[in-house]
């Protein structure tokens, strides 16, 4: 087995500041970017704050942007640089930093909160929903979402526009709402609430053009832009200017 | 008097995994304001982890299937030492557990004409693991975090606050559950009044006064090196539980999962899911031979292929064929593999290997098992669908933990604590088959929330006072890490501090080492001194820098309870002399009949929780033996007594 010292340069801050640290560190065969923070710690800067959990790419924690691009440093192998190369670890620049590696993302907590739950259809009770595989494919793609915040520190609707974040879901939850109008048995429409015009109105679909950013840094390989986001567009624009949906909803609320 | 920040709920959950939601999600449908605590972010818990998925008697798949048999492969898994009561109400109430996740939003994957598909797994006699791919546990986890915030959007409707009845306090770790002390004046002294906590982000302290606390913090896998578990998996709820004075039952029983990843070091121990073998993936050693033929253990004879091509054709064939051994419980499997090893017949990386490659499509592999494909891909550059996989057994699961009622899931000794999950014993015995534990955290963790709503509501001599002199004790408790500096009373003079990381490191190599898959007398006896000198050494161990997200600091307050579970993995596997489950040890290799109605019991030596002054050599832990109730007849009754024989006493079979 052959290890080296690597250069790494790790951001060390709070809320009021900080910057860019040089550290040498040890590294081994097989090694991830999450392992050498971990030595840093253990060696060298044993208050280096960081978040992880899984340490298998299942839980989405260990989000961080590693020169300059959003990963999960539990996925990144060391042998996708060269020994010469200095590794720059920086936070998640969407979202406000707590601590060296650890920013606030309650954001996205918040954004989930926004989108309206699952809707149990009416008169099935548990243990008589019956769906088929290849209606169940296309949101089940979106539930493999492991909620890293990739997507959502990546999108440039506000990544550098905080003032965006207001009227803007961000992709992760926009694919919720796809999922959930994709649901065979979501009965949403049916208790008078249209997710795609939500999407819409509500959580600032509109905002997306469809950069694929997203889909890019998403290390589930989610299709998000192709697969959810785009074709909730079609729908939500099919709904704006078809004239019948028009009438049949002035018609509808009149009643 | 401390000026720690105080809000008083209802219930209080601590963790916020499968077993932790489910239970929030019950009280506060129960009517009971409830907070929920955890280390992790919301819906980054252990339980995430979990790939193959949920068992329950649904008989979507074959019809045959029901509780009863799901009950018996439950106890013939965990070799009869499962609290009957809870593998009862487990197996009955399991598939009601999975409907109602569909009616929450969950999308498993289908059978041919629409209902829940289910797979096989070891240890169960009928496909009966509800699924999605490999990333059940995600979906169980998303699941339950989307019901949380459903229920929270309904008390925004009519309160105008998300988190007025259902709040979930992130990031912040409990270091003790409060009591109420016997001369309180409130009518029973010694119960439940709140637990103590600190904010991780910001190291700030606080208190929820709560007259009823569910413990849901599942496993013990961080002292062990070679893990399958996350960094959160450091005992806290089993410590918690001991410090409060409520008893921990079998902790000698900890699963080594038979297949983690044995390459590239860094990932050692990551788990490769028994769904591989579930959906045909075969063991072989290093001469090529399937080598679990050899290692079906007598119990288990009658229910095993005794050739390969009798277990390929029960694939396809369930009704004429038995199963191939590879399907065995996990124990048997783990062993079998490490006998392989030491024999010299492993892999080039010290493990066998796991095929699926020459089994299975490419398509249908990646379809099936997609984590699986990425993970290998990723992380080893081994590609599953053309070669085969290294694996070796990993530390992934202690079935021991806190003794509780099997009914209301109340711990046994403390009013108004309650445990549900992993963290609670008594429902897989001495070993826990695969798919068994995403239906114990919803099925225990719905009970153990429904039974601590009704206790707190039940409370008619107002909320139990917190005590002020606990509340300062554990606030400096938590702060002694920044000042350990200095010489101790018992000391000639200065030391330095310990770096909490390497304890944890020497602590890990320990119970690796001496306490793992094969047991020695000596071995553990050796551990156990080991312990005691981490011991004294962990309350020296010092952190630099401040309160605000400081991880050193973190480990330092977590190493506490992980030498309080290790020690307690270690007394009680030196004690039972017999090899059963997850626990087998090399000088006594036989089961014992006799040992089967014994469970035993783990408490504090000094009751008052003055962990300071207790001995180094005698340790912080004294056991008991307690006699299991009688398996009700009817019960014992589906099984055949041929099967009995070889589990239970003479006189067992006759009352």
């Amino acid at each position: 087995m052959s290890s080296y010292k690597a250069r790494f340069k790790v951001w060390r801050g709070d809320v009021q500041g900080g910057g860019l640290e040089d550290f040498e560190v040890e590294v081994n065969d097989g090694e991830v970017v999450l392992d050498i923070i971990h030595r840093l710690q253990a060696t060298q800067a044993p208050d280096l704050a960081v978040r992880w959990n899984c340490k298998a790419g299942k839980c989405g924690s260990c989000s961080a942007e590693i020169n300059g691009r959003p990963r999960l440093m539990c996925m990144t192998r060391m042998s996708v640089f060269t020994r010469e190369e200095t590794i720059t670890v920086t936070p998640l620049r969407a979202f406000p930093v707590v601590r060296d590696l650890v920013t606030d993302v309650g954001f996205n907590y918040q954004k989930a909160r926004e989108v309206p739950s699952f809707v149990p259809p009416a008169g099935v009770g548990p243990g008589e929903y019956r769906m088929m595989q290849e209606d169940v494919d296309r949101p089940q793609e979106f539930r493999k979402c492991i909620e890293c915040f990739l997507c959502q520190d990546t999108c440039h609707v506000v990544r550098d526009h905080e003032e965006n974040k207001r009227a803007f879901a961000g992709p992760r939850f926009l694919m919720r709402v796809a999922e959930l109008d994709m649901h065979p048995l979501d009965a949403a429409a049916e208790s008078g609430l249209d997710r795609k015009t939500t999407a819409q109105d509500e959580h600032g679909l509109g905002y997306c053009n469809i950069t694929k950013c997203c889909t890019e840094v998403c290390p589930e390989g989610i299709k998000i832009t192709d697969n959810a986001l785009i074709p909730l567009k079609e729908r939500a624009v099919d709904r704006k200017y078809d004239p019948l949906v028009w009438l049949g909803s002035k018609i509808r609320r009149r009643s | 008097m401390s000026v720690v920040d105080r809000q008083e709920w209802d219930v209080v959950v601590v963790g916020a995994g499968g077993a932790g939601l489910r239970a929030a999600i019950e009280a506060r449908e129960r009517g009971a304001r409830t907070a929920v605590i955890c280390k992790s972010l919301f819906g980054k818990a252990h339980t995430v982890m979990a790939e193959g998925g949920i068992a329950a008697a649904m008989a979507n798949v074959n019809e045959h299937d029901n509780w009863q048999v799901h009950f018996r492969d439950t106890l013939r898994g965990g070799k009869f030492l499962n609290q009957w009561r809870m593998a009862e109400l487990h197996a009955q109430e399991a598939p009601d557990r999975v409907w109602e996740l569909e009616t929450w939003g969950a999308l498993f994957d289908r059978t041919k004409d629409g209902k829940i598909s289910q797979r096989n797994f070891g240890g169960h006699e009928y496909p009966r693991l509800a699924h999605v791919g490999d990333r059940t546990g995600l979906e169980l986890i998303r699941t339950l975090q989307q019901k949380i915030v459903s229920l929270q959007q309904e008390d925004h409707r009519e309160t105008g606050d998300y988190e007025s009845r259902l709040k979930v306090f992130q990031e912040c770790t409990v270091t003790r559950v409060l009591k109420t002390v016997p001369d309180s004046g409130s009518a029973a002294g010694d119960r439940v009044s709140g637990v103590f906590a600190y904010e991780r982000e910001s190291g700030r302290f606080f208190v929820l006064e709560a007259p009823a606390v569910v413990i849901a913090t599942g496993g013990i896998g961080k002292s062990f090196k070679v893990t399958s578990n996350s960094w959160e998996y450091t005992g806290d709820g089993h410590a918690l539980a001991l410090l409060a004075g409520a008893p921990l039952m079998n902790m000698e029983f900890v699963q080594f999962h038979p297949t983690g990843m044995v390459w590239p070091p860094s990932v050692k121990g990551i788990l490769v899911t028994e769904s591989v073998r579930g959906d045909g993936g075969v063991l072989r050693n290093s001469e090529g031979k399937r080598f679990m033929f050899d290692y079906v253990p007598d119990v288990f004879k009658e229910k095993y292929a005794q050739s390969e091509e009798e277990g390929d054709r029960w694939y396809d064939d369930q009704e004429n064929n038995r199963r191939p051994p590879e399907l065995l419980p996990r124990d048997e499997v783990a062993r079998a593999i490490n006998a392989e090893v030491k024999a010299g017949r492993g892999s080039p990386h010290g493990g066998v290997f796991l095929d699926v490659s020459t089994r299975m499509p490419a398509e249908v592999i990646k379809r099936r098992l997609p984590s699986m494909y990425h993970q290998f891909k990723e992380l080893a550059d081994v590609d599953i669908t053309a070669q085969p996989m290294e694996v070796g057994p990993t530390c992934h699961y202690v079935m021991g933990g806190i003794a509780v009622d099997s009914d209301t899931e109340a711990a046994r000794g403390v009013p108004g604590l309650f445990a549900a999950g992993e963290v609670a014993g008594g429902l897989h015995g001495s070993n826990r088959l695969g798919g068994n534990s995403l239906s114990d955290l919803l099925v225990f963790g719905r009970r153990a929330g429904w039974h601590a709503a009704e206790y707190a509501a039940g409370l008619s001599d107002g909320r139990p006072p917190v005590d002020d002199v606990q509340v300062d004790a554990a606030a400096a408790e938590a702060l002694r890490p920044f000042s350990a500096e200095g010489p101790t009373p018992d000391d000639e003079g200065t030391r330095p501090p310990e770096n909490p990381y390497t304890l944890h490191q020497e602590l890990q190599q320990t119970m690796n080492d001496l306490v793992g898959i094969i047991r020695r007398e000596g071995e553990m006896a050796q551990a156990l001194e080991k312990l005691a000198d981490l011991r004294v050494r962990a309350r020296r161990a010092g952190v630099e820098g401040h309160r605000q997200f400081n991880p050193g600091w973190h480990l330092a307050l977590d190493l506490r309870n992980m030498l309080l579970v290790s020690e307690c993995v270690a007394r009680a596997a030196l004690e039972r002399v017999e090899s059963r489950g997850g626990h087998t040890r090399e000088d006594h290799p036989t089961m014992d009949r006799t040992w089967r109605r014994i469970n035993l019991l783990c408490a504090l030596t000094d009751p008052t929780g003055g962990l300071a002054a207790t001995d180094p050599v005698r340790g912080q832990i004294s056991l008991t033996r307690e006699t299991t109730d009688p398996i009700r007849p009817d019960l014992l009754a589906l099984f055949e007594k041929d099967e009995l024989v070889k589990y239970l006493a003479e006189e067992e079979l006759y009352e």
